[in-house]
């Protein structure tokens, strides 16, 4: 590689002698790995942040779970009899692992805010990097995390009960991944479009982000809600994604609700890969 | 190593379109060292962000180290380093983590980027910052730091951006040491943008001055000088008549003006003499002075500046536009 930085510009590209040696989808995985790299490092270096981001799951599962119990102790989704804690684990773990995620890939944005506001991301912009694999990169260390955390949760709830049914748990871990890549790619072009008005991330994310936790039925069952309620959450992405994994971490994989989810996971990835390299190419 | 043709980028704001470029032609030769000069908001950094394939032209073209920036974007970066006005380590990092990721955002090999991290540390005198984290370092480490990250690759072809904004002088002059002795390491081509006049001036030895999105000068400085700017005699001489003055200076000197001396009431005449080579006129008007009996008591030459020669061009100083 050194002798080719030292040969003479060619006259065209064509014959040029090429210092970037990969190309297509192998030079795509490549700088993936390198942005990944570069972004887990900052979990690795400083692992304490991890177990923070623990807390706040934790809290949920401790603190609204036990209230969940209490107020629908007549059943979800109009079932009978009376709802143990290992019910309501049950049906509120895989909800509490898709609030994660979305709080994740959501925030992701803001580090590359400072990025942009401290010069760091144009730094990384001015190199050969794939653009896409920028975008895949940034948000693939948001789903290595999760995968821990969700892992974390899953364990911590079994002893109250819960039930942990390995492959299709880690199945719907994968769906979360692919659609936490869509939201992180569109939380990096809110992050660019935001460019030095910090407040304008921060206010478009929250009023997005609980409005959609909301309605899609994660923390409070939309069945007791009125009918336009579930209406509009049918049109919310999240709905399908907090009902496969319902569906998958109660071991059942050929359900319908996985099928929709894997569907909503592969659109939310696709618009917001495609939305984000379209904000990357104009960046800067 | 650079040609641009008719660059041009428009901004539209609203429903207001704004030129930022304005059909800017540019050759740049291998080994060059080229400033380009203006104030804020001239089009400088838009100009480099196009060369540096960060921003693409509205229209225009530019083959940068061999290859278009609009239809080969990855392989002109390959070949180029950009420092760009704000800090290229993240602030979390740690030094020696944002050289080597740099180091694989370029796809070297792991023993290629760590050997070249650790030579590029010992030459930008960061050697023991290795685990620091980038926001403990100071602005001068920052900055060589930054230079570090840009050279990674080891490009033909070195951007800079306002490269010594917001350093002390102490640091500016030390950076300027450190990216003149990497130039020479690695024979870099390098382009610069910058609003300190002083700095284009004793740096570059092309000085490409741009303002309203136009190249309204391109030239070495001093050529730039003794083409736009005059320099100034300042003497003082020991009579108050102005005719005698006026007739002893030699013919074609340049535009002579008189003064009183201050306080008001001295006796004498305060001459003002624009003229080009001021350094070398000194002498013989002092001298033609003396033959015509006219005692000088004392005598000054300020050089032409930059700032002199974008003054004559636009009808605005810079100076005063950077201090704003």
């Amino acid at each position: 590689m050194t002798e080719q930085t030292r040969t003479a510009p060619p006259a065209t590209a064509h014959e040029a002698p090429r210092i970037v040696t990969r190309t297509g989808l192998g030079k795509f995985f490549a700088d993936t790995g390198a942005v990944f790299t570069r972004e887990i490092l900052l979990v690795l270096r400083d692992p304490f942040t991890l177990i923070f981001s623990l807390l706040q799951p934790l809290i949920f599962l401790g603190l609204f779970g036990p209230l969940l119990t209490g107020t629908f102790g007549g059943g979800f989704g109009g079932g009978s009899g009376s709802v143990s804690t290992a019910d309501t684990l049950q049906w509120f773990v895989p909800g509490v692992i898709v609030m994660i995620s979305l709080f994740g890939t959501s925030m992701s944005g803001s580090n590359l805010l400072y990025e942009i506001m401290t010069g760091s991301y144009e730094r990384v912009l001015a190199t050969p990097l794939d653009r896409s694999a920028i975008l895949v990169g940034r948000a693939l260390k948001e789903f290595a995390p999760l995968l821990v955390q969700g892992l974390i949760i899953a364990l911590v709830c079994i002893p109250f009960g819960f039930t942990f049914h390995v492959l299709p748990a880690l199945l719907g871990l994968a769906l979360l991944g692919v659609f936490g890549i869509g939201v992180g790619a569109l939380s990096h072009s809110l992050a660019q479009a935001s460019k030095n008005r910090e407040w304008l991330f921060w206010g478009v994310q929250q009023s997005l982000l609980f409005p959609l936790l909301i309605l899609s039925g994660m923390m409070l069952p939309l069945e007791a809600g009125p009918s336009w309620m579930q209406a509009a959450a049918k049109f919310n992405p999240l709905t399908y994604m907090v009902d496969a994994e319902r569906a998958l971490f109660a071991g059942t994989v050929a359900d319908p609700a996985v099928l929709w989810g894997a569907i909503a996971a592969c659109v939310t990835c696709v618009v917001g890969v495609a939305v984000g390299i379209r904000s990357t190419r104009r960046a800067v | 190593m650079i040609r641009a043709r008719g660059l041009t980028k428009t901004f539209s704001r609203r429903k207001e379109t704004v030129e930022a470029v304005k059909g800017i032609d540019v050759d740049v030769t291998e080994g060059e060292l080229v400033a380009f000069l203006g104030p804020n908001g001239a089009g400088k950094s838009t100009t480099l962000r196009m060369l540096t394939s960060l921003l693409e032209p509205t229209s225009g073209e530019a083959t940068v180290a061999g290859y278009d920036v609009t239809t080969h974007p990855a392989q002109v970066r390959a070949r180029l380093g950009f420092i760009g006005q704000g800090n290229g380590g993240g602030f979390s990092y740690k030094v020696i983590d944002e050289l080597h990721n740099q180091g694989r955002f370029y796809g070297l090999a792991p023993a290629v980027y760590s050997e070249r991290a650790a030579d590029l540390m010992g030459a930008l005198e960061l050697t023991g910052l290795e685990k620091r984290s980038v926001q403990s370092l100071s602005g001068g480490q920052r900055r060589r730091l930054d230079v570090a990250l840009g050279l990674m690759n080891h490009p033909p072809l070195l951007f800079l951006d306002e490269p010594t904004t917001g350093l002390d002088p102490h640091s500016r002059a030390n950076l300027w040491e450190h990216i003149t002795a990497m130039r020479e390491r690695y024979g870099m081509t390098v382009v610069l943008t910058t609003h300190y006049l002083d700095e284009a001036d004793s740096m570059a030895e092309r000085v490409v001055v741009i303002d309203h999105g136009e190249i309204i000068a391109d030239a070495a400085p001093d050529v730039l000088k003794r083409r736009h700017a005059d320099d100034v005699l300042n003497l003082a001489v020991a009579t108050d008549d102005g005719a005698a003055v006026r007739a002893a200076l030699p013919d074609g000197l340049g535009e002579v003006e008189l003064t009183a001396l201050d306080p008001p009431g001295s006796d004498g005449l305060r001459v003002r003499v624009a003229t080009a080579r001021g350094a070398d006129a000194l002498p013989g008007a002092i001298e033609a002075l003396r033959l015509a009996g006219v005692a000088t008591t004392s005598a000054s030459v300020r050089q032409a500046s930059l700032d002199d020669v974008f003054l004559n061009l636009t009808g605005r100083s810079l100076r005063e536009e950077a201090a704003a």
